[in-house]
């Protein structure tokens, strides 16, 4: 009832100045339903392609089978790393009881799973007294301490790929360490494996239910109540400074440290930044390039602002595409990107400048929204 | 222009339990539902405890993010491959900031399912020490185990032994009738290392509390806590604070003490230095000395070879430089309080009411306002409601740990903040209060107050089952 009449009053107002009708709140929150839907759906269809290639692998190891299980990693990251952008406001994802940190939590303190190159019978791998289970494994995540991470992207990215102990290159770990014989606990690795991959498609298809259409779910309830929208502008400044720019980039610069960044074994943290960056644009612009290459497109929190304050639209609309811009630039590996005297350095730092500046951008359009106060810093 | 998102116009954003800031429009007190004043933050949700500041700039931000780095880190021992995070031990309690304060919240006791532990506690640790006059350090350290019992090590060095707790259950009534169970711990240290404690060993449990809004407490004037030990011991009503009176490693001074269970450290910065050498085993230019007793040969053989190692392989002397111990300091310094979940809801209203009726406020005194902090202008001026006097009651015996700490004896306890408290359920996934954790819920942390806190206890004895509910729910809602 009040969202109708003040929608009425909202067209009334910008009759005189828009020349087409400028979407309703309504209409930008049923599209982000399907915007963040379809999101989770391709990560899912990801996640399972990679659950396929790890079975293949774990059946029978091989090194083609490693890289086929690596690849199939790298291609679902690239929209797992959009869906970041439907963090932040207790939604599915990271609400009582979300399964983000079993998902995404990182820097991992990878001696907790499996040996490293100081303490090689080190971690869960290899303390054949601890069973390894979903519930077990999900029950070490986080335990006692936020780098002691047993789930998730990271550990599958550990166990594919392992220490990054080379300069120009990612992890090198051998495919031998999943042969019996080869390597001491192999048969537990194998499993590892398996299980923390099984686990991470069933959070997924948790997620996707949760944002399917025509049911009663999570979607249904936020997208009818127009308090969503200041979630949803928060969550992608939070995205832009805190976790992006802050957590993700400023730390990794002042240590120059691979252990602060962020896909640290496969050396893809370069393409994680682009992937954050471009969630954050799709939720701006309502648009969203599928995994097959189609376009899902509608009205996006964009609109709104043109609707309020035309001339702020289109800044942040700029430096939210000068930050896309700035993060396809960052040379990869990132680990030497990041290091003082590379080339490198100076892109990954205007990374920084232009997420600052559309965090600012957000923040008037917030203002312009009827939003008072915009929280952008939330870390984890 | 006026807002045409009715629902947005109050102003909060990442409502995770949809909590609304009220306004001075509405006719309530903004500092009621604001516990930091500009710095408050409006999560609710798991990571309420983990946001900077509200009111620090884009720029600001940026020591606050480097800081979280290290809170989080897990340190290993020296050397390993990655020169920024080794220096663990030789002894230690925890490899990491947030293994005891997990997400920036409160640790809690191992689990006791049938009474007694059935693991290692991490969040809690026991501070040891025999009776004399401490100095600068507070205490006279153990002997042979020195001040903190570390019940883990590095790989070359025995870990100082393991620690029993054992609970029995205390049974009471409320004059309703209503029964209730209050659980007494016992603590013990087995499989010691280096034979027998001290004879005259004082043991005082300790369990890691949430890390919010530590630079608003540190800004609140010296005289203002004076001030209010001076109004309870005019007002007569057998409650006597008194604030503790700490040696400060960084000022080089005696200051008032603010932080720990017993107000014995005076700042942030000692607090922060000081657990990461105490219960990590992590040296700093503040505290560069890790604590290996004479007894411990295998310790100090461990810590010589490790400073060898270091010099050979030209790293700085300490553990942790300079910069980022100071980055460090400010992310504990900075970490923001959440704000207050229906404050104006009638049953909250009804406990905020009880509340004062029963006293509770003349020690958790409400309301601040902060001074000066150097360095800090986002905390200064601001009005705050902690729920804090910081200074020392005696809480009687069911509480004591009979060990004196500076100026508090064994049967004193600083009066604890209380904003959060309600969340920590939500963050840490447990409702364990008290200096121990003995407490299971704040009911329960309420029945075990005693001594001058005494008559508070015996109101909410007489209150109804309505008026015990109202009284938790306004607790839990700060």
């Amino acid at each position: 009832m009040r969202l109708t009449a003040l929608a009425a009053l909202f067209s009334a107002t910008l009759s005189c100045t828009a020349l087409a009708a400028p979407a309703t709140p309504a209409q930008v929150l049923k599209h982000y339903g399907e915007l963040v839907h379809a999101s989770y759906a391709d990560t899912l269809d990801g996640a399972r392609k990679l659950q396929a290639a790890v079975d293949a692998f774990v059946a029978a190891p091989s090194q083609d089978g490693l890289l086929a299980a690596r690849k199939a990693w790298l291609a679902a990251r690239e929209q797992y790393g959009q869906t970041e952008a439907f963090r932040f406001y207790g939604g599915p994802i990271d609400g009582t009881d979300g399964p983000e940190g079993r998902i995404n939590a990182w820097p991992m303190d990878e001696a907790y799973v499996d040996g490293v190159a100081n303490a090689p019978t080190a971690g869960i791998i290899n303390k054949p007294e601890v069973a390894i289970t979903a519930d077990a494994l999900s029950a070490l995540n986080e335990k006692d301490g936020e780098e002691n991470i047993s789930t998730g992207w990271h550990a599958i990215e550990f166990l594919l790929w392992g220490q990054d102990l080379s300069a120009n290159g990612p992890g090198q770990r051998s495919v031998e360490d999943f042969v019996d014989g080869k390597a001491p606990n192999a048969d537990r690795r194998r499993h590892y494996l398996k299980v923390v991959t099984d686990l991470l498609v069933a959070d997924l298809a948790g997620l996707e239910q949760a944002w399917a259409p025509g049911q009663k779910n999570f979607r249904t309830r936020f997208v009818a109540d127009t308090g969503s929208l200041a979630k949803i502008v928060s969550a992608i400044g939070i995205l832009s400074r805190g976790e992006l720019a802050g957590e993700r980039i400023e730390v990794a610069l002042d240590s120059q440290s691979q252990e602060d960044e962020h896909s640290c074994f496969s050396d893809n943290t370069h393409r994680d930044i682009v992937a954050n960056a471009k969630g954050i644009q799709n939720v701006w612009r309502g648009q969203y390039v599928r995994a097959d290459g189609s376009t899902l497109g509608g009205p996006g929190v964009r609109d709104l602002v043109a609707a309020r304050d035309a001339a702020v639209a289109k800044k942040v609309d700029q430096q939210i595409a000068a930050s896309v811009s700035a993060a396809e630039a960052i040379p990869a590996p990132f680990d030497q990107a990041i290091l003082a005297g590379s080339a490198g350095r100076a892109k990954v730092e205007a990374t920084v400048v232009a997420l600052k500046g559309q965090t600012e951008g957000l923040v008037e359009a917030a203002r312009a929204l009827g939003i008072k106060r915009l929280n952008t810093a939330l870390p984890e | 222009m006026t807002p045409f998102f009715k629902p947005l116009a109050f102003g909060l954003l990442i409502a995770g339990s949809a909590a609304l800031v009220a306004t001075a429009a509405d006719g309530t007190d903004p500092a009621n539902a604001l516990p930091g004043g500009d710095t408050t933050t409006p999560d609710h949700g798991r990571n309420a405890f983990s946001n900077p500041a509200a009111n620090l700039d884009v720029d600001r931000q940026t020591p606050f993010f480097i800081g979280n780095s290290f809170f989080k880190k897990n340190w290993v021992a020296a050397p390993a491959s990655t020169t920024g995070r080794d220096g663990l031990g030789p002894h230690f309690i925890a490899r990491a900031c947030a293994s005891c304060h997990l997400l920036d919240g409160r640790g809690a006791p191992p689990p006791a399912p049938e009474g007694v532990n059935t693991e290692q506690p991490v969040g809690l640790l026991l501070r040891l020490s025999i009776p004399g006059d401490g100095g600068r350090a507070g205490v006279v350290p153990e002997p042979t185990y020195g001040g903190q019992f570390n019940n883990q090590a590095v790989d070359t060095v025995q870990p100082e032994g393991r620690v029993t707790i054992r609970y029995t259950e205390q049974p009471g009534r409320f004059a309703d009738g209503t029964p209730y169970s209050l659980r007494k711990p016992s603590y013990e240290m087995t499989d010691l290392a280096y034979g027998p404690l001290h004879p005259d060993t004082r043991v005082s449990p300790r369990v890691a509390p949430q890390v919010i809004g530590l630079g608003l407490l540190e800004a609140i004037p010296e005289a203002d806590l004076r001030a209010i030990a001076e109004r309870q011991a005019r007002e007569g009503a057998g409650i006597s604070g008194r604030p503790n009176r700490v040696w400060d490693a960084v000022r080089q001074d005696w200051v008032i003490g603010r932080f720990g269970w017993k107000a014995n450290v005076g700042t942030v910065a000692h607090q922060t230095a000081g657990a990461f050498n105490g219960d990590i085993g992590v040296t700093s230019p503040l505290f560069p000395h890790e604590e290996c007793m004479a007894a411990q040969a295998d310790c100090q053989a461990r810590q010589q070879q490790e400073a060898q190692w270091r010099q050979g392989r030209g790293e700085p002397a300490t553990d942790i430089d300079a910069r980022a111990l100071e980055r460090t300091i400010y992310y504990t310094t900075t970490l923001a309080v959440p704000s207050r979940r229906q404050p104006d809801a009638p049953e909250v209203r009804h406990g905020e009411a009880l509340f004062h009726a029963a006293q509770c406020a003349s020690c958790h005194v409400p309301r601040h306002v902060t001074g000066k902090l150097e360095g800090f202008p986002e905390l200064s001026g601001q009005t705050i409601t902690p729920y804090t006097d910081l200074l020392l009651h005696d809480m009687g015996e069911g509480l004591a740990d009979n060990r004196s700490d500076f100026a508090a004896d064994g049967r004193e306890w600083r009066t604890p903040p209380l904003w959060g408290i309600g969340l920590i359920p939500t963050v840490n996934g447990h409702s364990m209060l008290l200096h121990d954790g003995r407490a299971r819920n704040i009911l329960e942390a309420i029945l075990w107050h005693g001594g001058e806190a005494e008559g508070a206890r015996e109101q909410v004895l007489r209150m109804s089952r309505a008026e015990r509910d109202a009284l938790v729910r306004f607790v839990g809602s700060l």
